[in-house]
């Protein structure tokens, strides 16, 4: 399904053709050693795009259920001291799931999107507006419409159409401008919505906020009313924090494969286009703004359903958990990870999860006597950091993405590593 | 445009009576008020606007690390003022007309010079590298918001440490004032402050400065040559780095002077703080585009314009509307005008 296009590229993944002998890889994957043209990373994408689909899901199945075990597993080297792993885990779903559709918008289709946080956001607030008992458009209890036990289910996808909506209304003007405008513009957008959000007193309440809202209600007991979602289920293993992670995971799963089949359909292909040369698609006939727009508004449904979840599980939401700053946050993660690969902005949502979470709380590492607290009080400065180092020596993240031959892809693709394990064979 | 504005946020939804106004009268009685503030304001916003406006118009980037910039101006005149002896406190100093122009002037140099460097070492720092690498523009902006959250932090948490907790940190730096603020005359309904008169007049004295400068020295004329088409300006023997450098220092420079000034009103000197640039960025982002961003005399008008369409608009629909004025004036130029009123050329700055 991928293979390096012969086609002039920066990136220094396009040594890995096997005529070249210097493959120079940064990164995660170590240089390679003498008479091994292809890097360990590369061969590892080799191996798993050449198997077939039962293959990926036969091994894929039993990757995510070993990470979906993790909260029971964990060593207690890597375990987080401040919050609860599971909670940690819990959260990193949610960024995982704001990633990816971060992603599609930036990634994929190109837009730099720095108000991506209005649309998580709306998620939250729709989920509050419609299950809080102090909102005035609350649709629980007697007189609502929703189901008492499943409100929260009820609501996620009106609060994802609700962003895709938003994602409409804010793309349709802007998405005539170009990168550095469309930027400053959504970041006008963002803080939009905080600040309606704050201001908009007698329906939410302003900074106050909202609360008591509605989560999904599974297993409950005469001793916990909740069930498991709850906060009722706060300590032991699986814990709420579990739960949410393993529901988040589910959505991980549903959105990667919604986002895979579209990367793969006309709609990516047309998105790359657009990313690589805006003027060259329009003139190859790719009605360049519909696509735009469809990756504004596809981004936005999954950022309001990470949304959602938060509000699920925090049971509150307020204006100050919605600043610009999460959204430089949000984009750290995808830019980190690798503009444009799904697996790659996961990555990157864990490391910025879970590096804070991992310090907070902690005093010692490797016997070395360290003040953790700090260390997580100063992670803007270094996710900032991180931004400026890597768009000087690794601008394409971690794990990159790879230029793709879309439609034919498998098929070319077996024959190309055909073609290599041969180049091997004889050297 | 002001009615469009209003458009725009009332069909935003059925939302309460109360939450946001629509009070012409109000307008109508305080108009001359308003537009004294908003003069005032907007002076600010248009010498921060020269910074994003000269750099965009040499390297087509919007320098978003430019409002933390502004932010390191208002510490360095803050702290040029501690080393002066003065204390923070509820009181202002009265220490003569013409001592208090002594101090501030060497504030304002202060604040000038630690600005005029931040920016130049930003762009050594960051953005040179990324120039040599041929980078795409989208990395251009990526680089600036790390070095911004970089600046920002570095105040937040490693200036307090540094200066014995005196200076940074989470809260805002208790003023030090140095003229206290009296009315001096009245136009119609609004009173003019003699900080008004200060502010107003210095930010005019220095875009006229500027404007001096890009269109009648040998150092602008090579600025606008490289705005114009930088590989013609090489051929014809400017060099390209130092005209950046120039254009980065005087947007700097600027941003320092802005600093000082800001701290003269009462929202600017209790707005010392880590995250004290960026909303006045923003703004001052949206004036250089309403002015025509590339476009020195425009930054000047888009600034004046935002500052009183900004106050005008707080009287008319409430105060706390006044952030979402500027953003939903911002869409609006970009839908309806994106070169901004005056266009965007630096090089065709000439005029």
């Amino acid at each position: 399904m991928s293979t390096s296009t012969p086609a002039p590229n920066p990136s220094p993944n396009s040594a890995s053709h096997p005529s070249s002998n210097s493959a120079p890889t940064p990164g995660p994957n170590p240089a390679p050693a003498p008479r091994t043209p292809v890097a360990i990373g590369d061969r590892l994408r080799l191996w798993w795009n050449a198997l077939p689909r039962a293959g990926q899901w036969g091994l894929g199945v039993p990757f995510i259920l070993l990470v979906a075990t993790v909260p029971f597993w964990v060593p207690s080297a890597l375990e987080t001291k401040g919050y609860n792993f599971g909670y940690v885990m819990a959260q990193f779903g949610m960024t995982a799931l704001i990633a990816i559709g971060l992603n599609v918008v930036v990634g994929q289709a190109g837009l730099l999107d720095l108000g991506y946080v209005g649309f998580y956001a709306v998620g939250a607030y729709s989920v509050a507006l419609l299950t809080s008992p102090e909102s005035p458009w609350r649709q629980t209890g007697p007189d609502g419409w929703l189901p008492d036990h499943w409100a929260w289910l009820a609501v996620l996808p009106v609060a994802m159409a609700l962003t895709a909506i938003s994602g409409l209304i804010l793309g349709t003007p802007t998405l005539r401008l170009r990168g550095d405008y469309l930027a400053i513009v959504t970041l006008g957008f963002g803080e939009i919505v905080r600040l309606l959000a704050d201001n908009l007193t007698d329906v939410t309440k302003g900074g106050q906020g909202l609360s008591q809202l509605a989560s999904p209600i599974l297993g409950a007991t005469p001793t916990n009313p909740g069930g498991v979602f709850s906060a009722g289920n706060a300590t032991g293993n699986p814990n709420n924090g579990t739960w949410w992670f393993w529901l988040s995971m589910i959505m991980i799963v549903i959105v990667l494969m919604f986002v895979g089949n579209l990367e793969r359909s006309r709609v990516g292909r047309a998105w790359v286009a657009i990313r690589e040369d805006e003027d060259a698609a329009e003139i190859m006939g790719v009605p360049t703004f519909k696509f735009k727009l469809w990756a504004f508004v596809i981004g936005a449904g999954i950022g309001g359903l990470s949304g959602a979840l938060y509000a699920g599980q925090v049971g509150y939401v307020n204006p100050a958990n919605f600043n610009v700053i999460n959204s430089v946050l949000f984009l750290c993660a995808v830019v980190l990870g690798g503009q444009g690969n799904k697996l790659g902005v996961i990555l990157g949502a864990f490391i910025i999860v879970y590096l804070p979470n991992y310090f907070l709380g902690r005093t010692d590492i490797f016997g070395m006597t360290i003040d953790g607290n700090a260390i997580a009080e100063y992670k803007y400065l270094f996710f900032g950091l991180a931004l400026m180092v890597l768009m000087i020596f690794r601008p394409q993240g971690l794990i990159p993405v790879r230029q793709k031959l879309l439609h034919y892809g498998r098929q070319i693709y077996q024959a190309a590593r055909r073609h290599t394990e041969r180049g091997e064979a004889t050297p | 445009m002001l009615v469009l504005t209003h458009g725009l946020l009332t069909s935003a939804g059925p939302f309460g009576q109360g939450v946001i106004n629509f009070d012409l009268a109000a307008l109508a009685s305080r108009f001359w008020q308003s537009t004294i503030d908003g003069l005032e304001w907007g002076a600010v916003y248009a010498l921060v606007a020269v910074g994003y406006t000269l750099v965009y118009g040499v390297l087509r980037l919007i320098n978003f690390a430019h409002s933390e910039v502004f932010m390191l101006g208002l510490f360095a005149q803050y702290t040029a003022l501690m080393m002066m002896g003065f204390a923070p406190g509820p009181r202002a100093y009265s220490e003569g007309v013409a001592m208090t122009v002594v101090y501030l002037l060497a504030a304002m140099v202060i604040a000038m010079t630690v600005s005029g460097t931040v920016a130049v070492g930003l762009e050594r720092i960051a953005y040179r590298p990324l120039r040599k690498r041929n980078a795409p523009s989208l990395v251009f902006l990526i680089t600036a918001i790390g070095a911004s959250f970089v600046l920002q932090e570095f105040v937040h948490f490693v200036l307090p440490k540094l200066t014995d907790g005196k200076l940074g940190g989470l809260n805002a730096q208790v003023p030090i004032k140095l003229v206290q603020p009296k009315a001096q005359f009245s136009i119609g309904d609004g009173t003019v402050m003699n900080t008004t008169l200060i502010i107003v007049i210095s930010a005019l004295l220095l875009a006229l400065a500027t404007d001096l400068f890009i269109n009648r020295t040998k150092f602008g004329r090579g600025i606008r040559a490289v705005a114009q088409d930088p590989t013609t300006a090489t051929l014809m023997g400017v060099s390209r780095e130092r005209i950046i450098i120039t254009t980065f220092l005087v947007g700097g420079v600027l941003a320092g002077a802005a600093a000082l000034l800001f701290s003269l009103k009462p929202a600017g000197a209790s707005g010392i703080i880590f995250s004290g640039g960026f909303l006045l960025g923003i703004k001052a982002f949206c004036s250089a585009v309403l002015g025509g961003i590339g476009n020195l005399r425009g930054a000047l008008l888009g600034g004046l314009l935002l500052g009183i369409a900004e106050n005008w608009g707080q009287v008319v629909f409430g105060t706390q509307w006044k952030d979402v004025i500027a953003f939903v004036l911002l869409v609006l130029i970009l839908m309806f005008r994106p070169t901004g009123i005056l266009g965007e050329s630096l090089g065709r700055a000439r005029a």
